[in-house]
């Protein structure tokens, strides 16, 4: 087997922000003293007087963020997803939601896969907090193709969107000549007619594992990636649930009101289905490395495979 | 416009304030009474603003911080020529553009919406900020309570305006002492604010008497004056002003004035009107 590429989303955010402030004046970037992590130095080093460090602030830094784009700034405000997402919520909320504010918020270090740095860092809770604010876009790309494909229709699109990055290295899957990013469209990776796994950000890969584990054993599952959690792809899950008759959903995300609450509010009123919620089951997280962690909390293709099988 | 003018302006914009918070039966008259003045200053005299083309990007802006005091800030939008000074008492109803507090997306002419404590200065700070990154000549207004700084972000945006030497923008401070639970130095103490504003490298101003129109011309020409450092005016203002049973009340805080409270407080400022008349 060939070595397959792998590149943490974050770094792809931080190219992808670099490339577009080449074609876009208008383009800001934010930090709150985490230019180095949240991979935007490449767009500091580029552009610096367009990129505004706002010290260790970051609820000030949303609201900076709102003032900006009030002028006709375009402004990524950067940090890690706990920070962006939770203590800085009430801002993205009133300063930014509710205002309808053309602001990004590029969230980075999402999830368990952050790992050493432990459960205070590991944020599985930015998706359900992201997707309660009406008019929020809510974004979390699978890999690196995703993930700089996003950046520019974020930048594209008018109003606020909320994007998930992760710090750890992830394969490239969508690096293909077909491949196109629209807000909203999830994207048919394999087709099935047992089960449809349905998966976000840096488990569609390892749905994509899983599904092959299970064809192995006659099981014939449909992978669907939903990179936009918001506005779901109500068409898709409904036409897939209805096809295949049971839903799987996995993310690197608490089961509570992600990707897998999503899904469920969906088919609860348009296709009862039976869903199978994988993620992290309500448990905080711990420090180790970010590859055992996710083998730990089963969201890699072997923990996938078990509990779909486990499950059908 | 004459100091005369403005004080004559000021005490339709309290009338609208009494009058619109007791059409609402709620609201905060309190607060919107202290600073009365200083917004139809900044609307009538200190503000590069057209209502006519409320959507220049070279506009002055202005931000309700102390979003909660919208009353006084709608009355003097309204005496301005933003909208019909009979919509003020379709304040907090439903269907109104004047929301409980203000909305951008309801009102054209409102710079940023605001009602949570904080939050709307910073967003002030990140125009001002937007202003030095296009080099433009546009200045911003903001207005804080003087509860409201005990709020940690409300240092967090002046330690950023402070850095960046934002001296376009004006953060005005209604100093009338009293927040919801009792006087602000009992409830938890921001003095000095002077020498807060100061440690954070700003210009401060302070006004010994915010309702008094020649004492806010003087402050705002000083600010307008600073190079290289953001201005902070500091101003001593009585709550309730002008009401007689309202002021330095914090009682009045967020309450409205029933129908009897409503006419003496119309009375109270039929008087100031008439002694103005008189100068």
């Amino acid at each position: 087997m060939s070595e397959v590429k792998k590149i943490a989303t974050r770094e792809s955010y931080g190219n992808a922000l670099a490339e577009l402030g080449k074609k876009h004046e208008n383009l800001v970037v934010l930090d709150a003293d985490l230019a180095g992590a949240t991979k935007t130095g490449v767009f500091k080093k580029a552009f610096p007087e367009r990129h505004i460090d706002c010290g260790i602030a970051e609820c000030n830094m949303m609201g900076i963020a709102a003032g900006l784009s009030t002028t006709g700034k375009v402004p990524f405000a950067s940090t890690f997803a706990m920070f962006a997402s939770g203590r800085a919520f009430e801002q993205v909320r009133n300063s930014i939601g509710y205002p309808h504010m053309n602001v990004k918020i590029g969230a980075t270090h999402a999830g368990i896969s952050v790992g050493e740095d432990g459960a205070s860092h590991q944020c599985n809770e930015d998706l359900a907090l992201m997707r309660t604010i009406p008019g929020m876009v809510v974004i979390n790309p699978s890999d690196d193709v995703e993930a700089r494909a996003a950046v520019e229709a974020a930048y594209e699109y008018e109003g606020p969107v909320y994007l998930r990055f992760g710090r750890l290295a992830v394969p490239v899957i969508n690096d293909n000549p077909d491949y196109k990013f629209e807000i909203g469209k999830g994207v048919v990776l394999r087709e099935g007619t047992d089960v449809t796994i349905i998966a976000t950000g840096l488990c569609v890969s390892g749905a994509l594992d899983a599904a092959e584990k299970l064809a192995a054993e006659g099981v014939s599952a449909k992978v669907i990636n939903i990179h936009t959690i918001k506005p779901l792809d109500e068409e898709l899950v409904v036409e897939s649930a209805k096809a295949t008759g049971k839903v799987v959903t996995v993310e690197e995300h608490s089961v509570i009101g992600g990707l897998g609450s999503a899904v469920c509010d969906v088919l609860c009123a348009k296709a009862p289905t039976p869903v199978l919620k994988i993620g992290i089951q309500d448990v905080f997280g711990e420090s180790g490395a970010a590859a055992a962690l996710i083998k730990k909390y089963k969201l890699d293709g072997d923990g996938i495979y078990e509990q779909v099988k486990a499950w059908l | 416009m004459t100091t005369l003018e403005l004080q004559k302006m000021a005490n339709e914009v309290r009338k609208g304030i009494v009058t619109a918070v007791h059409s609402a039966k709620a609201g905060h008259p309190g607060g919107s009474l202290s600073a009365a003045d200083v917004f139809t200053y900044l609307y009538f005299e200190e503000m590069n603003i057209d209502p006519a083309d409320p959507k220049n990007p070279d506009r002055d802006r202005f931000v309700l911080s102390k979003g909660h005091t919208a009353p006084g800030y709608y009355s003097a939008m309204a005496h301005r020529g933003y909208f019909p000074v009979e919509d003020l008492t379709t304040l907090r109803k439903l269907g109104s553009h004047l929301q409980g507090h203000p909305c951008m997306q309801h009102i054209v002419g409102i710079d940023m919406s605001s009602g949570s404590l904080r939050k709307a200065n910073t967003a002030a700070v990140g125009m001002a900020h937007s202003r030095k990154i296009d080099k433009k000549d546009y200045r911003v207004y903001t207005l804080l309570g003087d509860g409201e700084i005990q709020e940690g972000q409300v240092w967090e945006a002046a330690m950023f305006a402070g850095h960046r030497k934002l001296d376009n923008l004006v953060v005005i401070v209604d100093n009338n002492g009293l927040q919801i639970d009792g006087k602000i130095d009992d409830v938890c103490s921001p003095y000095p604010i002077d020498k807060k504003f100061e440690a954070f490298n700003f210009h401060v101003i302070n006004v010994a008497d915010g309702n008094d129109m020649d004492q806010l011309r003087a402050a705002f020409a000083e600010a307008r004056a600073t190079k290289g450092a953001p201005s902070a005016i500091i101003m001593k203002t009585v709550k309730g002003k002008n009401v007689s049973f309202m002021e330095n009340q914090a009682s009045w805080h967020g309450v409205a004035p029933n129908d009897e409270q409503y006419a003496i407080a119309m009375a109270d400022l039929e008087k100031v009107g008439e002694a103005l008349c008189q100068k």
